[in-house]
């Protein structure tokens, strides 16, 4: 896509002009390019008038349309739903933060190697097991509500949102551990090898040699991760947190309108697509820069 | 973290006996004897070549004396210390005897310049601008002053492999290991290598090369050996074992090389 046919008169410099045979295959592949646009553009408007057709054409569709798609409740309802965003991008940004130094903390324990770090491999293997299999609404539920039940001595008063912020760190770590885990292990052996070789002791080669390959590897994968965490922290609302969610439901048990969650999905996707954009951006630079790179 | 271990004498080189002495080595990988019984001696300036088919131990035994591998028998004695003796800090070995690979194993996230100051500045605490110079100077050395800031992977073959080398040397080991550094070069690359590694030799580089480059061990050589299935079959002066090999399985060698153009 960005490699666009070179323009005819930039490759002027040699005196070389296509040749007649050159510009009559331009100008046919010129034309196929122009057709299989109006197909597409043909194909997708049909598409739209169907679905659209068979929707507000269905016997339901009027009040479908005032519960969900009401325009003034939408206005209504923004300045609250986008209040409760703030809270739920404060929370994202807060938990990515701590869940790449905790992954990134977990993957290094559990490629440890020597017997003495062996409790904290395992340590580090459980936590991944359990974390990555318990439903993250259930982690939310266990630290929201039966941890303060607990009623523990010094933690007597503590804004939920903590507890919501911590299940989603628990739970988003162990994924982003085992991420940076396959990244550090899809680093050849031999580029320790040759690390060692050079005098690195083992923790070295780990820093300069083998973290800084494998985090450029799993950068994908991880802002995958992230964007999973960004509408995954729409979950603690469960807990009473008045983020954007919440303010949507407070907003609809006035009068049963649903627009308000309508309000809140399109402002999360909004806030996910500049994440993806990048993700996508980024795989694509790695995938070109890793095309050159070769066996090395 | 830098321990010092007991058994390593401070000093370059002992003056008088071998620099790197193998005896009895012995290596398997599971159910295979890569190693079976291997001596043999390098003297300080010495280049000894390795020659053999793929698969007759020439890697492991430098990977061996690298401390890359853990033998399964046998002694390997640098200048004169047991460095096969668990105790000894691997690291301080390795930092005084240099490798090179057959895949190069340059750090591709890091610039040429970057790949040869990561150990002098890491490991032996030199300063930057120090290990910098030092590594220019190393790669006017090895013909790239004007490629210090580019990456590996826009580099030629025999380009990674000559900052490869250079890598190795700018930490002043006392022994060179050098495994089929040619081999996956193309044949006109491999002589920009080989020449280097001529010069090497001329200033008096102790050398342990394991190659297929048959000519060139008959031109650089001090000591040429055979090994097989594991085993070191025979040694001579390249002339003896080249020309007038003792051993029938030599000849066998050596008669498929001549046959496939490569001597």
């Amino acid at each position: 896509m960005a490699r666009a046919p070179q323009p005819l008169s930039a490759a002027g410099q040699s005196g070389w002009q296509p040749s007649q045979l050159q510009r009559q295959r331009l100008a046919y592949r010129r034309g196929r390019a122009i057709r299989s646009a109006v197909t597409a553009t043909l194909s997708t408007l049909v598409l739209l008038a169907v679905v659209i057709g068979a929707v507000t054409s269905s016997p339901g569709w009027p009040r479908v349309r005032e519960t969900f798609f009401s325009w003034d409740k939408a206005k209504e309802s923004l300045p609250d739903v986008a209040a409760g965003l703030w809270l739920n991008l404060r929370v994202m940004l807060i938990c990515a933060v701590i869940v790449v130094i905790l992954g990134l903390t977990l993957a290094i324990l559990r490629t440890l190697r020597g017997p003495v770090f062996f409790p904290l491999r395992v340590f580090a293997a459980a936590y991944t097991d359990l974390f990555r299999g318990l439903p993250l609404i259930l982690v939310l539920l266990l630290l929201g509500f039966g941890v303060p039940a607990l009623s523990l001595t010094g933690v007597s008063f503590q804004p939920v949102v903590i507890y919501g912020g911590a299940a989603l760190v628990l739970t988003y770590s162990a994924y982003v551990a085992e991420v940076f885990r396959a990244g550090i292990e899809s680093v050849h052996p031999s580029q320790r090898a040759a690390a060692r070789s050079l005098g690195l002791s083992n923790a070295q080669a780990l820093r300069y040699v083998v973290l800084p390959q494998a985090v450029r590897r799993v950068l994908p994968p991880l802002l995958n991760d992230f964007v999973s965490l960004q509408k995954d922290s729409g979950l603690i609302s469960i807990l009473g947190v008045v983020d954007a969610i919440r303010a949507a439901q407070i907003s609809t048990a006035d009068d049963f309108n649903y627009t308000p969650y309508i309000v809140a999905g399109f402002l999360f996707v909004c806030l996910t697509i500049p994440l993806t954009r990048l993700t996508d951006w980024v795989a694509r630079r790695q995938g070109w820069y890793g095309s050159g790179g070769g066996a090395v | 973290m830098r321990r010092r271990s007991p058994v390593l004498p401070a000093g370059p080189v002992a003056p008088d006996g071998p620099l790197l002495s193998v005896r009895n080595l012995r290596k398997s990988f599971g159910p295979n004897l890569v190693l079976d019984d291997v001596s043999l001696d390098v003297a300080p300036g010495e280049c000894v070549v390795l020659i053999g088919a793929s698969g007759s131990g020439k890697s492991t035994l430098l990977r061996c004396v690298n401390l890359l591998e853990v033998v399964d028998d046998g002694v390997i004695e640098l200048a004169g210390a047991d460095i096969t003796d668990p105790r000894v800090d691997a690291d301080e070995v390795r930092a005084r005897v240099g490798i090179v690979f057959q895949a190069f194993n340059l750090f591709p996230h890091l610039s040429v310049l970057a790949n040869i100051t990561l150990s002098p500045v890491k490991v032996h605490g030199v300063s930057r601008a120090e290990a910098e110079s030092r590594a220019l100077a190393m790669l006017e050395r090895v013909g790239l002053s004007d490629k210090a800031h580019a990456r590996p992977d826009e580099l030629s073959g025999g380009q990674q492999q000559r900052v490869a080398i250079a890598r190795a040397l700018v930490n002043s080991p006392v022994l060179m290991l050098l495994d089929e550094v040619t081999s996956a070069l193309d044949p006109e690359l491999v002589g920009e290598v080989l020449s280097l590694l001529r010069e090497l030799k001329d200033e008096g580089m102790t050398m342990l090369i394991a190659t297929h480059e048959m000519g060139f061990a008959r031109q650089v050589a001090d000591t040429v050996c055979f090994l097989d299935g594991g085993r070191l079959l025979e040694s001579g002066p390249p002339e003896q074992l080249l020309g007038e090999p003792r051993e029938p399985r030599t000849r066998q060698f050596l008669a498929r090389i001549i046959e496939a153009g490569r001597l």
